[in-house]
């Protein structure tokens, strides 16, 4: 079954902003997806118009089967979403926000209270609960509107960047609550510029840019195209010039560093055994980026030139 | 969505904005006492006086209804202007429009808090009311519907100006430029036997002196207008008002992109 059926969507804002040009996305149930892109991609557009929020222009969504028009109440029954933007009333208290939201989704009181009560525990936020939503840290709204989507327990639960200005601690302990949530069912499509994140969340990626998905995949297979990694070596002794490696692309950083380009038929073994002839020792190393965004920085850079070419 | 969910969304939305109405009580309740206190201190009583009696009654008490009236307008509709127009700048009116609610569940929801700060008015500027004047009710039915069916009537005014309304001087414009002229020339203040004929027959354009005549009528047992033709007038009015909600916020007009 798939929890997300996007067919050739196309939106068009008044103004006269392309933000989606067609763009086709499945995601099956149960699935942890990671949907990223530069800024403007068209992400937020994108989730909008499948939680209600934005009218597409044209195309076609569905959710577990419901079609967005013609079944929109069944379809926002399905779906929980965390919005990029502060979206909680500054007047009321943090209890009264999560329980409202529960009786719009046709709660009882007793039973919305309860659920309220279990999603604030679960996001840390229980003792705050008296408080308004005016008075609350940046990091703790955004957990507030995480207990939010969560009250009516979502089948589907979409967030748009939910770990922006949240601390490390914080920022961890959400991680291990969507894994959980995951684990039980639920299928997540997660937004985040910090793509590490993603890498280490998510199984299944999609890459938008100018409003079209430019690449989409299993994790592990998206990785894999990766055609070269760049790592930073770190040397015991002094190196003035970029020694000679037979084959490879090596940069002089400074006295101790070199930068090694390692495409995907060569080696580390190759660079070691080379750097042991020429009577150097690697102490430590890493990858110059996280291997999600040099693939990430390759896809949308190549993207912008094809499409300046297209253009002039 | 089953009805059972419709009506519990609509209870939760109900009670969220009646809570808001009492908590601000001193804003919300205080300040249509103070006016039509003093609107019966110096009209009832200093210049009433001078009036001598309007239909056979006291000017105070003739006046009387249509205050009454005049703050429920008031009230009603900017109850609903600003309760959903500070959703929408805030964004949280976003918490309903991703949930399963109808419609009607949402048009519903706000008016019926608008029809409830109304009637939260009616009875403080009535308490006001009978400091200053006797009061009794004649048609006791005719009486509570008419002030229903009004701040029902504005307070689906106010939802159609804020679901349109994208800054702030948009929800002041109708208030201060309708509203307020409308009930002033609506016959609260006098009957519109008194006026020239061509002011008479314009003041037949008016809406509100259909409900302030049908209101008085309740109360007064007294009317300019027949009650067939201002319940019809009413009545029509809603109806036109219902619908045009309906279709503002099924379109998604002023609140989708
Ligand atoms: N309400 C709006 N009216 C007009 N244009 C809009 C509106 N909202 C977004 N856009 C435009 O649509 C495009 C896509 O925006 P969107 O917010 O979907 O991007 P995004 O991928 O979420 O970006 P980010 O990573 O910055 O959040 C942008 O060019 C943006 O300027
Ligand atoms: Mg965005």
């Amino acid at each position: 079954m798939l929890a997300l059926q996007v067919r050739d969507l196309v939106k068009t804002y008044p103004n006269g902003v392309q933000a989606l040009r067609g763009l086709d996305l499945d995601v099956p149930q149960g699935e942890f997806f990671a949907l990223l892109g530069p800024n403007g991609a068209g992400k937020t557009t994108l989730i909008g118009i499948i939680t209600s929020l934005v009218n597409k222009t044209a195309g076609e969504v569905r959710v577990f089967g419901h079609d967005l028009g013609r079944e929109a109440a069944a379809a926002r029954a399905c779906v929980g979403v965390v919005p990029q933007e502060i979206n909680i009333n500054y007047w009321d208290s943090v209890q009264n926000i999560v329980t409202t939201q529960a009786g719009f989704y046709g709660m009882t009181p007793r039973r919305a209270r309860s659920r309220a009560e279990t999603c604030l525990r679960r996001l840390q936020l229980w003792d705050r609960r008296r408080d308004s939503g005016r008075s609350l840290s940046g990091g703790m709204k955004r957990r507030l509107m995480i207990a939010r989507a969560l009250v009516h327990e979502p089948r589907l639960l979409i967030l748009d960047e939910p770990t922006a200005g949240v601390d490390i601690e914080i920022r961890r302990s959400m991680w291990d609550l969507l894994r959980e949530l995951n684990e039980a069912g639920t299928t997540i499509i997660l937004t985040t510029h910090y793509l590490e994140e993603a890498e280490c969340l998510c199984r299944h990626v999609a890459i938008i840019d100018h409003g079209r998905i430019v690449e989409r995949d299993a994790m592990a297979r998206v990785l894999r195209k990766l055609h070269a990694e760049t790592f930073v070596l770190n040397l015991r002794e002094v190196v003035t010039a970029a020694p000679a490696l037979p084959g490879y692309d090596v940069r002089h950083l400074d006295d101790h560093q070199l930068e090694v380009e390692v495409t995907k038929d060569q080696d580390l073994n190759g660079v070691f055994a080379a750097l042991s002839a020429a009577g150097l020792h690697v102490i430590s190393m890493r990858n110059k980026a996280n291997r999600l965004e040099e693939l990430f920085m390759r896809l949308t850079a190549r993207e912008g030139a094809t499409r300046a070419v297209e253009e002039a | 969505m089953s009805l059972r969910t419709q009506v519990v969304a609509l209870h939760t939305l109900v009670r969220k904005e009646y809570t808001r109405v009492f908590r601000i009580w001193v804003q919300t309740l205080v300040p249509p006492a103070v006016t039509t206190a003093l609107y019966f201190l110096i009209f009832g009583n200093v210049i009433g006086r001078r009036i001598g009696p309007m239909d056979g009654f006291d000017y105070a008490q003739f006046i009387a209804p249509g205050l009454i009236m005049m703050q429920v307008i008031t009230n009603a509709y900017g109850n609903v202007v600003s309760s959903f127009f500070s959703a929408k700048m805030q964004r949280h009116l976003e918490e309903l429009l991703v949930a399963p609610m109808a419609t009607w569940t949402i048009v519903l929801g706000y008016t019926v808090g608008g029809v409830l700060r109304g009637l939260g008015v009616a009875t403080a500027v009535t308490a006001v009311a009978l400091v200053f004047t006797r009061l009794h009710i004649t048609h006791v039915l005719v009486t509570f519907s008419v002030i229903v069916l009004t701040a029902f009537v504005f307070s689906l005014g106010g939802l159609i100006n804020a679901i349109l309304a994208t800054n702030f001087d948009d929800v002041s414009i109708v208030p201060a430029f309708v509203l307020t002229p409308l009930s002033y020339l609506g016959g609260v203040f006098y009957s519109i036997d008194l006026l020239p004929e061509f002011a008479r027959r314009l003041s037949l354009a008016n809406p509100i002196l259909y409900m302030v005549n049908a209101f008085r009528y309740g109360m007064l047992g007294v009317s300019d207008v027949g009650i067939g033709t201002a319940y019809a007038i009413i009545l029509g009015f809603a109806a036109v008002l219902f619908a045009t909600c309906m279709l503002l916020i099924h379109r998604g007009t002023g609140i989708r992109t």
